[in-house]
């Protein structure tokens, strides 16, 4: 198991806390969607999966080595090119010179830009951008990738592309990706497992698993999605005052 | 709602004409983004790589823009001109107020007498010279201060403090200490570019994106790798506008110093020679030195800095729609 979570939570100095006895494991090679409304704290999740922040209570057991990242903007160094931007995270795990032209080649080339190496984060599209930082995740080499919001902010063609791409890399590569989404079409696209997390504070509410059948058949996918929807609606209602 | 959402229905080899669109599902495939769009490895690279084209920009060829050259001098040629002119009507005596070609007559003598190479070439060797030493002492102290918090909190205020004071304020104490030698002049240009490098510095390393912090933690950086592969690159637009500001204190400083410290075993610079001008009360010479001294100044800036100024920016795509 590379991840488990028990009873974790998290709070920031005297605030209310934003997570609260959070519950999960999630398998080996395992594709799961983490899906809820804003203030959920589905980010703080990911970033304490991450080590970039401390749970305050609870314990949690992911791979030692760590875990890759993909955050919402591509978050790409506008002072390298696409492909010295991933030869620095070989670099920085200590691939010698010669390895890391190899292997950002390679990497370029399965996210489909293998032309596009020599260019400049500023000349490359939205969709480009964060295939270059997929690309630099996977060149950490962890077991385990985080992505959070990955395409958020993308155009809905590129998007749904994406989706495609990632779910075809995932399968080629055979990496455990926890994804952060607020979006249920999304999370049932993308994920074997959807974890819904409520809100303020955030806590696994209910689980639903995405079986083969609905990445092609559109009405079970639609039914899948509408039923989540539906859950999640009633999570953001309870907040009504 | 998506619970409600159709799926786009789309026939597949079936003209229109055929009319009937009832009684044939077998014969349909049915889309959404809910579900695959593409049909395989192929299909997907042949689909990105239209999006890629259709989102990327066209590069634009860049060719010599000449208002970039002439307009400058169209402008200096104005100021001469209307200097001329006004010299020319004769409303002060002239050796109060000298006109441009009783300056250029002036220049061309001294050049004569060897003293403008000297003085250019005395004051420029001193002046990059500091400059360099003082990059050197600023940059992994910037660094430093801008990477610890606590050396930030204890040491920033008293360095922003140097940077406004005047360097010249630096010229007593040091011709105390120092006596009349380069040592004097050095330490005057230290004390005016050392702050100010240092503060750009650290204002180009506040206004980094938190994002890159973040990134380098999860690539595995370390507390050294983070400041000079992450930190420092990213800096580098801050940084060379702290640069450039330090070269202007190193400059201003050392004529500051020339001209109060003249004698000993100090050269003869440029502000020696406006001080020697103002001893002989020729005003030619006090101006044949401050044009020098301008005319090196916007020389340092368009041949080095600029280019490297528009290199860097234009590499990270920061140059578009600038008035540069």
């Amino acid at each position: 198991m590379p991840v488990v979570l028990e009873h974790l939570g998290k709070r920031f100095g005297d605030g209310a806390p934003v997570l609260d006895d959070v519950n999960a494991t999630i398998g080996q090679g395992e594709f799961v969607a983490l899906l809820g409304a804003s203030g959920c704290g589905k980010s703080t999740l990911l970033n304490i999966m991450a080590g970039l922040e401390a749970p305050t209570s609870g314990a949690l057991e992911v791979p030692s080595d760590g875990a890759a990242f993909m955050f919402q903007d591509a978050a790409l160094f506008p002072w390298l090119t696409a492909r010295e931007n991933i030869e620095l995270a070989l670099k920085l795990r200590g691939v010698s010179k010669d390895g890391r032209r190899i292997k950002a080649d390679e990497l370029l080339e399965l996210v489909h830009l293998g032309g596009a190496g020599d260019k400049r984060p500023h000349e490359l599209s939205g969709g480009m951008r964060q295939r270059v930082a997929l690309a630099r995740s996977l060149a950490q080499d962890r077991q385990l990738l985080l992505m959070d919001e990955p395409f958020a902010a993308l155009d809905a063609i590129t998007r749904d592309l994406l989706h495609d791409e990632l779910e075809r890399i995932w399968k080629e590569t055979g990496r455990t990706i926890v994804f952060v989404t607020h979006n249920v079409r999304e999370a049932v696209r993308l994920g074997q497992r959807v974890l819904l997390l409520s809100s303020r504070p955030g806590r696994v509410v209910q689980e639903w698993n995405v079986s083969e059948e609905h990445r092609t058949d559109a009405g079970l996918a639609g039914q899948l999605t509408g039923i989540i929807t539906a859950r999640l609606r009633e999570e953001i209602r309870r907040h009504a005052q | 709602m998506p619970s409600k959402q159709t799926p786009v229905v789309e026939p597949v080899e079936t003209p229109i004409s055929t009319g009937s669109i009832t009684g044939q599902p077998e014969s349909r495939k049915v889309h959404a983004a809910l579900t695959r769009s593409s049909t395989g490895t192929e299909d997907l690279r042949q689909l990105e790589a239209g999006l890629d084209s259709l989102q990327s920009d066209a590069v634009r060829k860049s060719r010599i823009d000449w208002s970039r050259i002439l307009l400058p001098v169209a402008a200096l040629a104005v100021l001469l001109i209307v200097w001329q002119v006004y010299v020319s009507l004769g409303i002060k005596r002239r050796d109060l107020v000298p006109g441009p070609l009783d300056v250029l007559g002036q220049l061309g003598t001294l050049w004569g007498e060897g003293k403008t190479q000297e003085a250019v070439w005395t004051s420029l060797q001193r002046g990059v010279v500091g400059f360099l030493i003082s990059v050197a002492i600023a940059t992994p102290v910037g660094l430093l201060l801008a990477q610890v918090a606590p050396l930030r909190r204890a040491f920033g205020p008293l360095i922003s403090g140097l940077q406004v004071l005047p360097s010249v304020a630096w010229v007593p104490a040091a011709i105390i200490w120092f006596g009349l030698t380069d040592g004097t002049v050095y330490f005057v240009v230290f004390m005016g570019a050392i702050p100010s490098i240092i503060n750009g510095l650290i204002s180009g390393v506040d206004q980094i994106p938190p994002q890159y912090r973040s990134v380098g933690k999860v690539l595995g950086a370390s507390r050294l790798q983070l400041a000079l592969q992450i930190i420092l690159p990213a800096a580098l637009p801050g940084y060379l506008g702290g640069l450039k500001q330090g070269w202007a204190f190193s400059w201003r400083s050392l004529m500051a110093a020339e001209i109060i410290a003249v004698g000993g075993s100090i050269g003869f610079g440029l502000g020696s020679l406006l001080d020697q001008g103002r001893v002989l009360s020729d005003m030619t010479t006090v101006m044949a030195a401050i044009l020098l001294i301008l005319a090196v100044g916007i020389l340092i800036e368009l041949l080095v800095f600029a280019p490297i100024e528009k290199r860097l920016l234009r590499r990270r795509g920061l140059l578009a729609g600038s008035t540069r």
